[in-house]
């Protein structure tokens, strides 16, 4: 799947301005970005459901515009609403699926059947959606996102909304969605989401892509893990910073932040060195940089994109 | 810029999106009850209250029940704007327009549906209106004539729902915006003559689609001579449902694009 320089404007407002994504087959994709940075939009024009204004993408091999059809037999979208019929049971959302996926009325019941299986539906089969919770409906409409066997399925923001336990099991269809290689695009603002489902990430803010990577990659990009000394005095915090010749990393408060590697053994050398200098240490933490630092320090500088939010919203 | 689909699956899609809208349809108690109890209620309303003190020239309820069926289709398509409303609303149009299916079924389904619901509504009207005295009298051609043109009336006030459905930018507005199908009954020929009202009304009655709809529909019934009225009638029904049937096409590429 691949977009090049994808630009959409809603009026005057530039929602994507000059888009490039290249995700590989079998792979779990994640769009991270806060409201308004044009998460939904990318997903939209990528699953046909808007055209770009500008630049052009291909998913399956087919061209989003020109080939919408041929995209379209090879995808899934779950949208931020759940886009099933309430009044309906969750089989029949299934079965009406799978009619409108060509399985023929037997093929539809079986399909059906499959994913109720799959997804624990058995007890709720027969119940209207109306009467199900977020997280049931959630799966309800994954489900029906399955009824075709996707090659492509799009996410977005599928936990929005959800409890912590709802949001666990949603994790886990998703996780198994992986090794039956479909390739998954998901769009979310919870870093722990992307963190826990996606194989690389990328960072979007104002309509582009500002960063990268695999998750990994991208905290190296903001820093290494760094040990966070609690000192008993100023005095204490003096003495340690000359032993360790940090000065420069003084922070308030009684604060002492060192790089690290995070071994036990580098641990052990520093806590060593600070008892040769008499320095009192109270408690000392490990902090390693999450995807929020990598998100903060990435859009911290970046302005703007308050404008585009308004957009999304209309659109 | 869309590769064609074969008819089969468009006759296919579309009747998926059927069973959808009829099965929707019966789930919906709430709409279907009000869209027949209380068509119902007005007419026994009509012809036990008012009744007796309207003179029409014949029984008043022979008179009222061609107003009263009308009056139902206008219940019928609150049901249509708010269903293909919430249609768009709720995103399930976003799924179905992901899929490479027929673009045209969803809202075949809502249409067929409506058009089925009506003559559901239609049929316990005039049963009721059987059981407190409604008596036509008219052969099996006028009835086939009268059953005709409310087809065509009910097909096209349906696409005219469809219309406020897309439109609207919730279920709730696009209830709101029936409001002017229900309205129209009051201000025809449906429960008084037109003749009855002040001068300065009598040209909005006569000119608006309902009078000549239902003056039709009498007059295949009761056996009244109809006219040019019946032409008229076809223009109005047909006109409304071609504009409002293109006006749905477009509305519906508009409003599921960009």
């Amino acid at each position: 799947m691949e977009a090049h320089a994808l630009h959409k404007s809603y009026g005057s407002t530039t929602v994507l301005d000059g888009l490039d994504l290249a995700i590989d087959r079998g792979t779990v994709f994640a769009l991270l970005g806060s409201n308004g940075a044009g998460k939904t939009t990318t997903v939209r024009i990528l699953s046909t459901l808007t055209s770009p204004d500008g630049g052009r993408a291909t998913v399956a091999g087919h061209d989003v515009v020109r080939e919408s059809r041929a995209v379209r037999a090879a995808i899934s979208v779950t949208g931020q609403n759940a886009a099933v019929d309430e009044l309906l049971t969750a089989e029949e959302n299934l079965r009406m699926v799978g009619r409108l996926w060509r399985l023929g009325a037997a093929g539809a019941w079986r399909r059906a059947d499959e994913l109720i299986e799959r997804f624990d539906l058995a007890d709720v089969r027969s119940r209207r959606v109306r009467t199900f919770s977020g997280g049931m409906r959630r799966k309800v409409d994954l489900a029906m996102s399955l009824v075709g066997d996707p090659q492509v399925l799009f996410l977005d923001e599928p936990t929005t909304g959800l409890d912590p336990r709802s949001r666990q099991s949603v994790w886990s269809v998703i996780s198994d969605l992986v090794a039956d290689d479909v390739t998954v695009v998901l769009t979310t603002q919870y870093l722990e989401e992307a963190e826990r489902l996606a194989d690389r990430v990328a960072v979007m803010d104002g309509g582009r892509v500002i960063a990268e990577g695999t998750v990994d990659a991208l905290k190296r990009q903001v820093g290494t893990e760094q040990v966070e000394l609690v000192l008993a005095s100023s005095a204490d915090l003096d003495r340690a910073a000359r032993a360790l010749d940090v000065a420069a990393n003084l922070t308030e408060g009684g604060h002492l932040s060192v790089a690290s590697d995070g071994t036990a053994a580098h641990v052990r050398h520093l806590l060593n060195t600070l008892e040769r200098h008499g320095v009192d240490v109270a408690t000392i933490r490990l902090h390693r940089p999450s995807l929020d630092d990598v998100f903060l320090t990435l859009t911290g500088s970046s302005t703007g994109s308050s404008t585009v939010d308004r957009a999304e919203e209309v659109a | 810029m869309r590769d064609a689909l074969e008819p089969g699956w468009v006759v296919s899609d579309s009747l998926t999106m059927i069973g959808r809208s009829l099965r929707l349809s019966i789930r919906n108690l709430d709409a279907l009850i009000t869209a027949v109890v209380l068509p119902v209620m007005l007419m026994l309303l009509f012809v036990y209250v008012f009744g007796g003190a309207i003179d029409t020239g014949t029984e008043y309820v022979n008179y009222v029940v061609p107003g009263i069926v009308l009056l139902c289709t206008g219940f019928g398509s609150a049901t249509t704007a708010v269903s293909v409303a919430a249609d768009v609303e709720e995103g399930i149009v976003d799924r179905f327009r992901s899929m490479a299916i027929s673009r045209s079924a969803v809202l075949t389904g809502h249409v067929v549906a409506s058009v089925v619901r009506n003559a559901f509504s239609t049929l316990v009207v005039v049963l009721v209106a059987v059981a407190v005295g409604f008596r036509p009298d008219a052969g099996l051609l006028p009835w086939l004539g009268a059953v005709g043109v409310l087809l065509l009336w009910v097909l096209a006030i349906t696409w005219v729902s469809v219309c406020f459905g897309l439109l609207a930018g919730s279920a709730e507005a696009a209830n709101g915006m029936t409001f002017t199908v229900l309205f129209l009954p009051y201000v025809s020929s449906a429960f008084v003559p037109v003749e009855t009202m002040p001068s300065w009304m009598r040209p909005v009655a006569e000119h608006q689609p309902i009078t000549p709809v239902i003056e039709t529909v009498r007059g295949f019934l009761l056996g009244t001579p109809t006219g040019t009225t019946a032409w008229l009638a076809l223009a109005w029904t047909v006109g409304l449902l071609v504009i409002a049937f293109v006006a749905a096409t477009v509305l519906f590429g508009r409003r599921t694009a960009g």
